[in-house]
C-alpha cells in the first residue's frame, strides 16, 4: 500500500509533516509518497491511497490519528472511519472543478520525472516541437488564454509581439511574484507541480525564438524556490532543459532569481529593473517589455499560471480549452478561496462559477457562522463586492461592470464583523508601504488618503472629507503610473459606496 | 515609509561598542568574502540581487564595507548599490538577531483574526526581551490556512493570540504547529 501526503508548505505549516512521519514510522518511509497539495486546505493534513483504481482521501488527519488510520485501510473497513472524504476525482467533479492546469498538482510527486511523464507531462512541449514558432502563436491566440496575473492582456498578443522582433537574445521571464494577498496558486503548482511552469516557459522559448529563461520568484517562497531548482536539475539531466530540447537541436535554459520583498516588483516593468539589479522603480510605458524588456531585449513576461496553462493548450488543442469558459473569460480560472470561509482551498473551474455559489455552496459559507458581509476580489488592490452582488460570473469583463477585477484570482471573504473604513484605510497603508516612489500620486496620495480616512473614522467633518477622498482616489486612478496607485482607491471606493454606513454616512452615496 | 517594520528601532539598542567590534570583524572579513561573492556571479545578467543575497547569508547582514566593495566589482557607483540595498525590506544593514519573525498583516489574515496576532506579537515584541527580530509582511502566500507566521523561514499557519505569544515566551525555539 502507498499512501500520499503533501509537502505543499501550507499543508506542512498546519502539520503536514508531523503526519507523515508518523506515517514513516508505521508503514516504513518506502510507503511514503509525498505530492504537491490538491488544493483542499480545510482537509489538510490529508491522506490518500490507492484503492480500485482510485485515489481514496482521509483528511484532516493529525498526527497522533495515524495508527488508528493504518489499522481501519489494513481491516479494509475504511469507508465508516470519521476521516474518511471518500474518492478524490469524485469530490473534484462535484464542486465542478476542472483541472487543466493543476491536472497532476497533487498526484504526482513534485520532481518525479517518470511520473510526470506518465500524466502527460512534456506533452505539449513535444507537440510544440513538430510546429513553427508562429503555428504555437496562433494556438495559444485561439486558446483565449488571457494573463492570469491580473491584468488579463492575451497571452498569444504578446507572445506575437515578441515573436515578431528582430532584435535577439530574447528572454521568456516567469513573473512568480505573487505578492497579492488571498493568492497561494502560483506557489502552489511551483511546489506541487515545477515541471509544468518549466514547460510553458519552455514552450514559450521555442515559440518567440528565445533561448533563456528567468524565474523571479518572490522570497517569501523558500520551498518552491528549492522545488524549481531542483525540478531544473532534473530537466536539465532529462533533456528538457540545454542545448538540445527534447531532441529538437533547439537550445532553452531557465535561471531562479529570488526578489528581496518588495511587492511592487510583481508589477513586470519593476520586475525587470528588479532583475537587472537595480531599485524596483516602475518604467514608463511605452517602450513594452515585448519590444524592449530585460536588458532593453524583446521579452514574454507572464505570470506562472499563463506559462503553466501552455503545456495542456499544446497537449490537447487550442479549441478543447476555448471550449471552456463565458464570453471573452476562455477556459479555466483557479480560484484561490481563502479569508473567512469553512473550505478554503484552490478552485480551478471554467470562467462564469457565479461568487454566491463559490463561496456558500462549495466554500461552505463562513468559518466563523456569522453572515457573509463581502468578499475581496484580485488582491490588496481588489475591490470589495458586497454580498448583494454575488450573483455576479466570474469573469474579466463581468466583474469589470461592477467596477471590480479578477486579478490573479483571490476571493477573501470577511464575514459582518469587517469594518470596512478599516480596510479602506489599510488599502492606502499597504499602497504607502509598498509604493516605489516613483510617481507622486500613488507616493504622496496614499499617505495624504490615510490621513483623510483617519479624520473621516474620527467624524468631524464627514461631508467635505469624503469629497475629497473622492477626489484623491480620481487622481491615483488618473495620474498614477502604474496599476499599484493606479488600483489602490478601488477597495477604498468600493468599501465607501457600498458600506457607506462603515464611514458615518447614514444614506447610501452615489454608486459608481 | 515601512512605519512597522520594527528591527531598525530595536537595533539602537546595540551599543556603540558593539557596533565598532562588528564593523572591525565584518571589514575584515569582509576583503575576502564579497570579493569571493562578487567573482562567483561575476558572468551572471544583473548580479547585484543575487550576490546580495549572498552577502546577507554570510554576514546575516549587509555591511556598509560590502556596498563599497560590491560597487567596486561590479563597477557601480556606491550610491547605486546603496540605493538597491536600502529599497529592498529583506536587506538588514545591522546584525539581526537570533530568530525572525514574520507576521502576515495583509487581507486574508485579517479575515480571521490576523489583526489580533499582530498586534500580540507587536506587545510582546516590545515588553519582552525576547531574541527575535519582529517584522510585518504582507502575505507568505499562505492564505488558506490564515493567520500566518513565518518563524526562521517555516511558515506556521492558523496562528492565533495565545500560540503567538508563546512564541516569544519561549524566546522563538518553540512554534510546532498544534
Amino acid at each position: 500500500m502507498t499512501y500520499y501526503i503533501s509537502c505543499d508548505s501550507a499543508a506542512v505549516s498546519i502539520g503536514a509533516n508531523e503526519t507523515a512521519d508518523a506515517l514513516a514510522r508505521h508503514t516504513g518511509a518506502d510507503a511514503v509518497v509525498r505530492t504537491g497539495s490538491r488544493g483542499f486546505y480545510w482537509l489538510e493534513p490529508l491522506i490518500e491511497i490507492e484503492h480500485d483504481g482510485a485515489r481514496i482521501g482521509f483528511g484532516p488527519v493529525e498526527a497522533a490519528e495515524v495508527p488508528d488510520l493504518l489499522a481501519a485501510v489494513e481491516s479494509g473497513d475504511f469507508e465508516s472511519h470519521p476521516r474518511y472524504v471518500g474518492d478524490i476525482d469524485t469530490l473534484l467533479r462535484d464542486q465542478g472543478q476542472c483541472r487543466l492546469t493543476f491536472a497532476r498538482c497533487g498526484v504526482i510527486a513534485p520532481t518525479d520525472w517518470e511520473a510526470y511523464v506518465a500524466h502527460g507531462g512534456s506533452a505539449g512541449l513535444r507537440s510544440a516541437l513538430e510546429n513553427s514558432g508562429q503555428a504555437i502563436v496562433d494556438a495559444v491566440k485561439e486558446s483565449g488564454l488571457r494573463g492570469r496575473g491580473g491584468a488579463g492582456f492575451p497571452t498569444g498578443i504578446k507572445w506575437q509581439t515578441v515573436h515578431d522582433q528582430p532584435a535577439t537574445p530574447k528572454y521568456i521571464v516567469c513573473n512568480a511574484d505573487e505578492g497579492d494577498s488571498g493568492t497561494f496558486a502560483d506557489r502552489m503548482i511551483m511546489e506541487g507541480d515545477p515541471f509544468t511552469l518549466l514547460e510553458g516557459m519552455a514552450i514559450a522559448g521555442v515559440a518567440v525564438g528565445a533561448e533563456h529563461g528567468y524565474i523571479y520568484l518572490r522570497s517569501e517562497y523558500p520551498d518552491a524556490e528549492r522545488a524549481l531548482e531542483r525540478a531544473i536539475e532534473v530537466a536539465r539531466e532529462q533533456g528538457m532543459l540545454g542545448a538540445d530540447v527534447l531532441g529538437s537541436g533547439k537550445a532553452f535554459d531557465i535561471e531562479v532569481r529570488v526578489g528581496a520583498g518588495a511587492y511592487i516588483c510583481g508589477e513586470e516593468t519593476s520586475l525587470l529593473e528588479s532583475l537587472e539589479g537595480k531599485r524596483g522603480l516602475v518604467r514608463f510605458k511605452p517602450p513594452l517589455p515585448a519590444i524592449q524588456g530585460f536588458m532593453g531585449r524583446p521579452t514574454v513576461i507572464n505570470n506562472v499560471i499563463s506559462l503553466s496553462t501552455v503545456p495542456a493548450i499544446m497537449a490537447q488543442g487550442a479549441a478543447s480549452y476555448h471550449d471552456f469558459g463565458i464570453n471573452k473569460s476562455r477556459g479555466t480560472l483557479t480560484i484561490q478561496l481563502c479569508g473567512n470561509v469553512a473550505r478554503p482551498g484552490l478552485y480551478e473551474m471554467p470562467f462564469g462559477v457565479t461568487l454566491d455559489h463559490l463561496i456558500n455552496d462549495i466554500g461552505g459559507g463562513s468559518v466563523s457562522g456569522r453572515p457573509v458581509r463581502t468578499a475581496q476580489i484580485g488582491g490588496p488592490l481588489g475591490a470589495y463586492v458586497p454580498a448583494s452582488h454575488f450573483d455576479t460570473p466570474l469573469g474579466y469583463e463581468e466583474l469589470a461592470e461592477k467596477n471590480a477585477m479578477i486579478g490573479h484570482g483571490g476571493v477573501v471573504v470577511f464575514d459582518d464583523t469587517v469594518d470596512m473604513a478599516q480596510q479602506a484605510r489599510f488599502a492606502m497603508e499597504f499602497c504607502d508601504i509598498e509604493s516605489c516612489g516613483k510617481c507622486t500620486p500613488c507616493r504622496v496620495g496614499s499617505v495624504r488618503a490615510q490621513e483623510v480616512i483617519d479624520r473621516i473614522i474620527e467624524a468631524r467633518d464627514t461631508d467635505a472629507d469624503i469629497t475629497l477622498l473622492r477626489e484623491l482616489c480620481d487622481t491615483m486612478i488618473n495620474g498614477s503610473l502604474c496599476a499599484h496607485g493606479g488600483m489602490a482607491p478601488y477597495p477604498v471606493l468600493s468599501a465607501l459606496n457600498h458600506f457607506p454606513q462603515d464611514f458615518g454616512v447614514a444614506e447610501p452615496a452615489e454608486t459608481a | 515609509m515601512a512605519c512597522y517594520r520594527l528591527v531598525p528601532e530595536w537595533n539602537t539598542e546595540i551599543t556603540t561598542v558593539q557596533k565598532v567590534e562588528n564593523m572591525a570583524r565584518s571589514n575584515g572579513e569582509a576583503d575576502s568574502a564579497v570579493a569571493e561573492i562578487c567573482a562567483r556571479h561575476a558572468a551572471e545578467e544583473g548580479p547585484v540581487l543575487p550576490i546580495l543575497h549572498d552577502v546577507q547569508a554570510h554576514f546575516g547582514y549587509v555591511p556598509d564595507a560590502a556596498i563599497g566593495e560590491i560597487a567596486q566589482a561590479l563597477n557601480l557607483s556606491r550610491a547605486e548599490v546603496y540605493g538597491v540595498v536600502t529599497f529592498y525590506h529583506d536587506f538588514h544593514r545591522e546584525p539581526p538577531r537570533s530568530h525572525s519573525l514574520k507576521v502576515c498583516r495583509a487581507e486574508a489574515c485579517q479575515a480571521v483574526g490576523g489583526r489580533d496576532v499582530w498586534a500580540a506579537a507587536r506587545t510582546a515584541a516590545d515588553s519582552g526581551d525576547a531574541d527575535i527580530d519582529l517584522e510585518a509582511v504582507y502575505c507568505l502566500g499562505n492564505c488558506a490556512c490564515a493567520p500566518s507566521v513565518q518563524l526562521d523561514g517555516r511558515t506556521i499557519g492558523r496562528m492565533n493570540v495565545e500560540r503567538v505569544s508563546a512564541l516569544f515566551a519561549a524566546g522563538g525555539r518553540a512554534g510546532a504547529p498544534s
